[in-house]
């Protein structure tokens, strides 16, 4: 006995569970995560490269800020990934695990393109805008409506379900990149409407992206207004919290599925619709980037709040822009700036358990620990 | 009397800035049973978590035999030989109660079945137990599974025994062979913890009580030399009286009828055979029942939650008198047919109200559709819930905090207040006191009663069969979801409520 009372030892820490945190206590966290990240990853540039880690750092801010071009292109960047977010954001606040917003978004792109193909040079701009819109939002709606109303009637898993959705709407893509191929045959199809800009969203004040990003900044405050203060937001969230509860209180939970999914998969659709006539003016099966993804990330991480997401969507292509930079200047290749972006959401999220839990190290660990 | 089993002294536990114990003393000593004593909250599971190695106190010592000791983990609880017996159960269900009991152990003599078998055998004979080492848990009633959780500590070896509210879940006549079992390994040396809130099983079992209150400790004293009122004065900290003034029922009128209702759940078990029953105005009626007999499902039968196979619930409406058969219907068909049906459900938080939600979105969940608006709102709710605040003294830091983070007591209030503010004529409850503390449970009683003299049919589906005839007017015991008898709350006993309540399994075996 005698022996293993000296074996035994108190443990040397243990973890707890913070009941409450002061606002500024939690963000100091975070800042400091962000730091220690920027630290870890200097340490990993200057022993895998040899660069100067500072100069590294004002590459990537460089690549993002450097000029008025590339501030423009991020702003837009960072637009198109938060209309992205905040399409899923609903179905992911009702715990329904919606991983094909890539292939909503491209049905959208499909569906806008159609109609600036074939209707693009017989229809007045208003109308030709209107048909867009409605027919973008109708396809990507129904899109994402299948999975929904498979899970409401047949209990099936959205998750594969979403995820098998987004190769058929890539094969889509790809049948019609051929079919309206431009030279016929090429699988390219190029700038449409390249001479009477037909279907293109005009400029503002002279700068082509203004447009996207004020409608997705509109988007922003409305979604933040729909989850917040709409019953309809009030339902999703209790669906997403406790379907227990909102069968007790006899909500219709089918139903709500069903409508938060065709109102995500509209977002959706308009993000496609942005997107080819926005920026692209084309379309591709990359055209929605892995943004259906990573708009996953982003919402989690601003946990769902529509303002937060400006903030990490704007961080995660930062890191994307910086990035890339870097490889280019300092003739790495890609896989650097993914050590890096990963270094530095790794810190990011992990900070998250010191937000929501503190460590309590044994009071005399100091003696013990010799 | 033996020498002390195990000591602690001083010992004190925070969880982050809320203490669950402060400086607490306890001794046991072997060949005696010690009631520990207190409230929900009070911490006294906290406290038997550091003895059986679950948590680390922050100060404090512990000492076994005269031996101060370091147990840090479960497994240096069970090289002390100390045993705990959890409230909720931790076996495999599709394993016989044997291989159960041998289930993690490595015993120097191999695997071998048949010579654990015998041992477990030799043990029940030793002190009473009646089971069969052979039968599957899932086979059991709650009673036998208790059972295999104290065969598998004392096979372990286990000479102190921690109990963990043992009696929630079990009848009068269940409880009174538990006793026999735990007086029996008291006289043969072993020390033996029991925690408990019920008073009068204190009173018959232990030999000395320990009480705390909100973490802290009050006090020791001898079973024989103490009282009832004394030991709840010790654990709320000033005199309350236990008395549930029961009013007699006026203008009494039909207000719900129920025939035979029938409900075969998913498994294909008959949860709810042929259950006929009157509910009248101005009435509590009990009904009591061991756990999982149908009470869930017969409450969101008429509540609208559960799909039925048979039967009617006609609802005497009192605004247009005329009769509605309330079966087949949505909740929100029921409201909509002006039926004002209350329901607090057993499942609170996962059921009755959402965690994550503050207290103001949590009182619009039944009534937030109201008006055609797109938007909520929020006026009327907020007035509520601080209306609620104030009459029921939820204790919070405001009317926007999540109700998650409140203790179970307030999240009742709360979820009580909500279903009363509705002025229904039909109130349910499911286990409204279940985790409350004293003061909490005698003021949902008093709320209950008041509902009652004015006019409400309320049905109050309980556990506690002393608080069941003292609340009561008439008690409809359940079991295996059949009515195996009605009886008058005034007039009846706990034995005949407690034969009433397995009679069933009884004529079941017969069939």
């Amino acid at each position: 006995m005698s022996k293993k009372e000296t074996t035994v030892r108190e443990p040397y820490f243990h973890i707890v569970k913070r009941t409450s945190i002061p606002w500024w206590k939690a963000w100091t966290i975070r800042i400091l995560a962000v730091v220690a990240a920027l630290v870890v990853s200097g340490l990993i540039t200057v022993l895998l490269t040899g660069e100067d880690p500072f100069k590294v750092y004002g590459t990537m801010i460089g690549g993002s800020f450097g000029t008025p071009r590339r501030i423009w292109g991020m702003a837009q960047n960072l637009a198109m990934l938060l209309c992205v977010s905040l399409a899923v954001t609903p179905a992911f606040k009702m715990k329904f695990w919606n991983i094909g917003a890539e292939g909503q978004v491209l049905i959208g792109a499909l569906a806008t393109t159609a109609c600036m193909i074939k209707l693009g040079d017989s229809l007045p701009t208003p109308v030709l805008f209107a048909v867009m819109i409605v027919s973008s939002i109708i396809c990507a709606g129904i899109w994402a409506m299948i999975p929904a109303y498979c899970r409401a009637k047949w209990n099936t898993n959205e998750t594969l379900f979403t995820l098998m959705m987004n190769y058929i709407a890539i094969q889509l893509v790809s049948y019609f990149s051929y079919e309206w191929s431009v030279p016929k045959g090429s699988g390219q199809i190029g700038v449409i409407n390249s001479a009477s800009q037909a279907g293109w969203m005009p400029a503002i004040l002279g700068k082509p992206y203004l447009a996207n990003i004020l409608i997705v900044a509109v988007l922003t405050v409305l979604m933040y207004i729909y989850l917040n203060y709409s019953k309809q937001g009030y339902e999703i969230q209790i669906v997403g919290e406790s379907e227990n509860t909102a069968r007790y209180i006899g909500l219709n939970i089918k139903k709500v599925i069903i409508r938060t999914m065709l109102l995500s998969g509209a977002l959706c659709g308009i993000a496609g619709l942005l997107l080819v006539s926005g920026t692209d003016h084309t379309l591709t099966r990359n055209l929605a980037g892995g943004r259906g993804f990573t708009a996953i990330m982003v919402a989690w991480l601003a946990k769902f709040n529509p303002f937060y997401m400006i903030l990490t969507s704007f961080l995660i292509v930062f890191l994307q822009k910086g990035a890339t930079e870097i490889s280019t200047i300092f003739a790495l290749n890609n896989s650097f700036s993914d050590i890096i972006t990963g270094i530095i959401i790794f810190f990011i999220i992990g900070s998250e358990f010191f937000v929501n839990y503190s460590i309590k190290f044994r009071e005399n660990a100091k003696e013990d620990a010799k | 009397m033996g020498s002390a089993a195990i000591e602690l002294k001083n010992i004190t536990k925070t969880f982050g800035t809320i203490v669950a114990n402060k400086d607490v003393n306890l001794t046991v000593n072997r060949g005696e049973i010690l009631s520990i004593l207190g409230e929900n909250g009070s911490g006294k599971t906290t406290l038997m978590n550091m003895i059986s190695g679950i948590y680390f106190p922050d100060h404090g010592s512990i000492y076994i035999d005269g031996q101060e000791v370091v147990i840090r983990s479960p497994k240096d609880a069970f090289q002390y030989k100390i045993g705990m017996i959890h409230q909720h159960f931790k076996l495999v269900d599709v394993f016989s109660a044997a291989e159960n009991i041998v289930l993690g152990l490595q015993e120097k003599e191999g695997f071998n079945l048949k010579h654990s078998a015998e041992r477990i055998r030799k043990i029940s004979l030793q002190y009473g137990f009646d089971i069969d080492p052979m039968k599957k848990i899932y086979e059991m009633s709650i009673s036998e599974k208790q059972t295999v959780e104290i065969i598998k500590v004392l096979y372990r070896g286990a000479d102190i025994l921690i109990l963990d509210e043992p009696t929630a879940v079990l009848t009068p006549q269940e409880t009174q062979k538990l006793f026999t079992v735990l007086r029996r390994m008291r006289d043969d040396g072993k020390a033996i913890i029991i925690i408990t809130h019920k008073l009068h099983e204190v009173l018959a079992l232990s030999d000395r009580v320990t009480v705390l209150r909100k973490g802290e400790y009050v006090g020791t004293v001898n079973t024989k030399e103490t009282n009832e009122s004394q030991l709840t004065e010790m654990m709320v900290g000033k005199k309350v009286s236990l008395n549930i003034e029961r009013s007699e029922c006026e203008n009494q009128v039909q207000r719900l009828e129920v025939k035979h209702l029938d409900c075969i759940n998913r498994e294909g078990v008959k949860v709810l055979n042929d259950i006929c029953f009157n509910l009248s105005s101005g009435e509590i009626l009990g009904v009591a029942g061991i756990a999982g007999s149908g009470q869930r499902e017969l409450l969101e039968a008429i509540a609208g939650l559960q799909h039925l196979n048979g039967g009617e619930i006609l609802y005497n409406n009192p605004a247009t008198n005329q009769i509605d058969n309330l079966r087949g219907r949505t909740p929100l068909q029921i409201r909509e047919m002006g039926v004002r049906l209350s329901f607090v459900p057993e499942d609170r938080l996962g059921m009755g109200l959402v965690a994550n939600m503050d207290i103001v979105d949590n009182m619009m969940l039944r009534s937030y559709r109201k008006g055609k608006s797109f938007f909520l709102e929020r006026k009327a709710p907020k007035n509520l819930a601080e209306q609620i605040i104030e009459q029921l003294e939820v204790v919070t830091p405001d009317a926007h905090t999540p109700v998650r983070r409140l203790s179970g007591g307030n999240v009742q209030k709360v979820l009580v207040g909500r279903e009363i503010a509705a002025a229904p004529t039909v109130l349910m409850v499911a286990y409204p006191v279940r985790g409350l503390d004293i003061n909490s449970s005698y003021l949902i009683y008093n709320l209950l009663n008041e509902q009652k003299k004015k006019g409400v049919a309320v049905i109050f589906v309980g556990e506690d069969l002393d608080v069941l005839m003292e609340l009561c007017d008439r008690i409809m015991v359940i079991g295996s979801g059949r009515i195996t008898g009605t009886v008058d709350a005034r007039t009846t006993t706990k034995e005949e409520i407690g034969l009433l309540m397995t009679k069933s399994d009884r004529g079941e075996d017969n069939e």
